[in-house]
């Protein structure tokens, strides 16, 4: 099966390509990508004044299954992905049983074989239930295709056993990605702690909780010579930390979340659940500081945090609410409207946040138009509006932090495997 | 809303409410167990007036009270969209007195049953008396006025408005003629 | 001439009034006390309205203050307390708000333990919201209270000194009273130990000292906030020795401020330990005066927001 994609603006950071080309699919690869192709193609998408860029590569997804299917399933997550642009994510393990074993990894893999429509990559759990107490059995987890180890939604407190699970990552070739929060400085904190909590009589959470583990986690890592991936960066301090760690040499890389650089604490004025997450958005400075950090190169990637929540977990008293923002399908639009339009960031450099740099790190064959490679690649309008809708999400859950916003990007299609899996519905 | 006839000037106003004030002292007796009550707003400033008036004619002071009917309303004698409660004042006692309740027209009646319930909440009058300057017609209670300054028969699309020297800087009563 | 009209359903809190709306509340105050004077303490005002009060958190004074003000206002009240009712039974806030709507009432009158509940309530419903005191948010009828005994003791509010002593970073009633009194032209400090002074508070246009006699020195008012200790049985007494030693209101106090200085509390006081038995007593405190005026500032606001029109079928503020 022969598909061909004309005129489109082809941005493809790995080759440093950002012109007009078009693209050749060969059963499930690229097959060539050219000034001009006229092969005969069974199917011709004409994508002028479109980008073409990599699927996404979002490796911090949380697809609640298994244990909570009625949040989000493996099936309604990765449809829900297909619509944002991301054609590969990183499942994080904190299901329920966690994927702290063997046998649950695979679990988790049959469940994927049997319903994914986009390519999902499993983390695995540190310590067993993500308790922070006994160690998984890492040795094991590279042979199950494991891409990394975490125990996101916490941090492993004790110093003495992150240091033995870096060292064993290491070991085995793991990446390790730190959920940084010292909960005995957050405990019970529902907002970024400062002068809005104050106003909202809300207990904070300070800059502290999240820096200070950042620190420890980095120095952990450089002694124990492992590769550590820090998830949602939200404070100055802790860009400035990692940009430091960078400079020194340390094997450390990061991301972001497009609420951290598009919305502040100011959003939460109206008690509004749908915006109270951990970490939570913090002050103007920290979201202009992560912004100059993905400018500057400090942080690596963007990846959406998609924590899916039911009506009943999240339309109640703030102090009650549980934390998270779905992301899947607005991350590449946010990112478009609140990096690439006011400047902070080019094309080329958006993607390669969004797809070049995650799978690099992640240490998988993805986020990449090179001939050869897998098909998996996107076609977005840069320039079409839209409005942000509760009615419109494919995810099972609605809480979004961007409901009401108007922004810019819309996927058009999105092929996996050289197969349309997604093309918009052109509404009349 | 436009004018269409002045239908009392300042001259008549003022013999209108000598006339009053004498029938007031007649009908009493004089004014021995008698206090004047002015509902908001220009049934206060007539109520003052009035009492002047008295004062000359008996040379005794006559209690003038402030009555605000806001709180005792029904829903069809709302005047403006939202009503402001403003104070009642009535620093004397009305047990077993003759209230002469003022106020400047009489319509549909309401307004005064809801002032002669917020007085009786007030305090037990032995009687209440009525006193308008203007009685426009169309009663929809079965209320009716001791004394009154001028009757004058109106249709239902006209109003009748009494400007006060004291609010608009003239006495007069004009005919307007509502919009719509 | 438009008369200035009051279109808000609910009462969430004073950060969302303006100048105006809360001088309205004041001035309303001002006819219903006269009503509270009267043999007869009833109005028909809001007859055959149905006023709901909806307790979270237990509270006599509160409750019984709005259920008087309501049956003033000849309104039928309802009292509902947390701890008896379905709530217990998981029910949650949204669906015990709107089942009693659906029992046509009129007003719900809330507390609720958590900050930010009234909001989220008034947001759901089309009937009108009263906050009574949500969490560490807001208490406003509570500082309207407040500001109308102040008004009354010194005839107005633009420029005065008012220092609000206690547990700020947990109080709703601070909140309430910085929002309410520097709108209306006042100045308003607050003083505590460090750690009870939340965050950036400065940004709500209070100022802030650590020291008792600092925020005495100048004012025409202290409102001074009760005190809540742990109930750990060892740390209790040296504790509450300690605070009133630090920041309680005694008579070698009041001597260093000025001579009128109004001593205000929202009470129940903690004879002893927020302020000494005697200042309690004295003729400066207007601690009784601010509940006669609560009701009376309450009866103001169930008026009014049962009068607003146009604020019916929207969302709160």
């Amino acid at each position: 099966m022969k598909l061909l994609i004309k005129n489109g603006r082809v941005i493809d950071p790995a080759n440093n390509l950002d012109d007009v080309r078009d693209i050749l699919i060969e059963n499930s690869r690229i097959s060539r990508v050219a000034k001009t192709i006229n092969n005969g193609a069974d199917k011709t998408i004409d994508a002028v004044g479109k980008i073409v860029m990599p699927g996404l590569v979002d490796m911090h997804v949380h697809l609640r299954q298994p244990g909570r299917e009625d949040k989000e399933t493996i099936a309604s997550g990765t449809r829900a992905a297909l619509k944002g642009g991301v054609t590969t994510l990183l499942a994080m393990p904190n299901t329920n049983p966690a994927i702290d074993s063997v046998e649950n990894i695979r679990l988790l893999q049959d469940i994927v074989g049997k319903t994914a429509v986009a390519n999902v990559v499993i983390c695995a759990a540190i310590t067993e239930g993500r308790l922070g107490k006994v160690l998984a059995l890492i040795a094991k987890f590279r042979k199950e295709s494991v891409a990394a180890i975490s125990d996101d939604g916490s941090s492993v407190d004790s110093s003495a056993v992150f240091y033995k699970a870096l060292r064993k990552a290491r070991e085995n070739k793991i990446l390790v990605i730190c959920h940084c929060e010292d909960k005995a400085l957050s405990a019970a904190g529902v907002m970024n702690l400062g002068p809005v909590s104050t106003r909202l009589g809300l207990k904070g959470i300070s800059s502290e909780s999240e820096y200070k583990r950042v620190q420890r986690d980095i120095q952990l890592a450089e002694k124990a010579k492992a590769s550590v991936h820090i998830c949602h960066v939200s404070t100055a301090e802790s860009v400035e930390i990692i940009a430091k760690a960078k400079k020194k040499g340390i094997k450390v890389t990061c991301e972001t979340a497009p609420h951290y650089f598009s919305l502040t604490e100011e959003a939460l004025l109206d008690y509004d659940t749908n915006k109270k997450i951990n970490p939570p958005l913090r002050s103007r400075a920290d979201m202009e500081a992560v912004k100059e950090g993905l400018a500057r190169g400090i942080i690596d990637a963007i990846a959406s945090d998609h924590a899916p929540h039911t009506i009943s977990d999240k339309d109640i008293e703030f102090d009650r609410a549980e934390f998270g923002v779905t992301g899947l399908e607005t991350e590449l639009a946010a990112a478009i409207t609140y990096l690439v339009l006011p400047g902070v960031l080019n094309w080329v450099e958006l993607i390669k946040k969004l797809s070049w740099n995650p799978a690099k790190i992640l240490g998988i064959d993805k986020g990449t138009l090179t001939p050869g490679r897998d098909a998996d690649l996107i076609i977005v309008d840069p320039e079409k509006s839209w409005l942000v809708r509760k009615e419109d999400f494919i995810s099972r859950s609605k809480n979004s932090a961007f409901i009401g916003a108007n922004l810019k990007g819309v996927v058009e299609a999105t092929i996996l495997s050289g197969k349309i899996v997604y093309k918009q519905e052109i509404k009349g | 809303m436009k004018e269409k006839a002045k239908l009392l000037d300042q001259e008549t106003m003022n013999r209108s409410l000598v006339r009053i004030a004498h029938e007031i002292v007649e009908k009493n007796k004089g004014i021995q167990d008698v206090c004047i009550v002015g509902i908001r707003t220009r049934g206060v400033h007539l109520a003052v007036r009035l009492a002047a008036f008295i004062k000359n004619i008996e040379n005794k002071d006559v209690p003038v009270g402030i009555l605000d009917i806001t709180l005792y309303r029904d829903d069809l004698t709302m005047i403006s969209s939202q009503p402001i409660v403003h104070k009642t004042e009535i620093d004397f006692d009305m047990e077993g007195k003759n209230v002469i309740l003022v106020d400047d027209v009489l319509y549909s009646g309401r307004t005064i049953r809801a002032a002669m319930d917020a007085l009786i909440d007030l305090g037990r009058p032995k009687s209440i008396q009525l006193a308008v300057l203007i009685d426009r017609g169309h009663r929809e209670l079965p209320i009716r006025p001791d004394y009154v300054g001028k009757n004058i028969p109106t249709a239902l699309h006209e109003t009748v408005e009494v400007h006060l020297s004291e609010v608009e800087g003239v006495d007069e009563v004009v005919l307007v003629e509502k919009d719509g | 001439m438009a008369e200035f009209a009051w279109n808000k359903k609910d009462l969430l809190g004073l950060e969302y009034l303006t100048k105006e709306e809360i001088e309205l509340i004041l001035n309303t105050a001002d006819s219903f006390k006269e009503v509270t004077t009267r043999e007869i303490k009833k109005v028909p005002a809001l007859r055959g309205k149905t006023v709901v009060n909806l307790f979270y958190e237990p509270s006599t004074r509160t409750r019984v203050s709005f259920e008087l003000a309501a049956k003033r206002l000849s309104a039928d009240v309802i009292n509902i307390a947390a701890e008896t009712s379905s709530v217990k039974k998981g029910e949650t806030l949204i669906d015990t708000g709107k089942n009693i709507e659906a029992l046509k009432a009129d007003i719900i009158v809330m507390r609720h333990n958590y900050s930010g509940a009234a909001m989220m309530l008034a947001r759901h419903l089309n009937i009108s919201v009263v906050n009574a005191g949500d969490g560490w948010h807001e208490h406003p009828t509570q500082a309207l209270l407040d500001m109308f005994t102040l008004k009354e003791k010194l005839g107005k509010l633009e420029g005065i000194k008012v220092s609000i002593v206690g547990d700020i970073a947990h109080s709703r009633v601070a909140r309430s009273n910085i929002w309410g009194l520097t709108k209306l032209g006042a100045k308003v400090t607050v003083c505590a130990p460090k750690m009870l002074i939340p965050p950036g508070i400065e940004e709500m246009g209070a100022s802030v000292t650590c020291d008792i006699e600092d925020a005495l020195r100048d004012a025409d008012a202290v409102n001074v906030l009760r005190m809540q200790f742990e109930r750990d049985q060892n740390s209790a007494f040296p504790q509450q020795m300690e605070y009133f030693m630090k920041y309680g209101i005694t008579e070698e106090r009041l001597a260093k401020a000025k001579k009128n200085l109004i001593v205000m509390h929202p009470g129940p006081i903690n004879r002893g330990i927020e302020m000494s038995s005697e200042v309690a007593d004295c003729p400066q405190s207007v601690i009784l005066e601010q509940v006669t005026n609560g009701i009376a500032v309450r009866m103001a606001v169930l008026f009014l927001v049962s009068q607003a029109r146009e604020g019916k079928d929207e969302a709160a503020n």
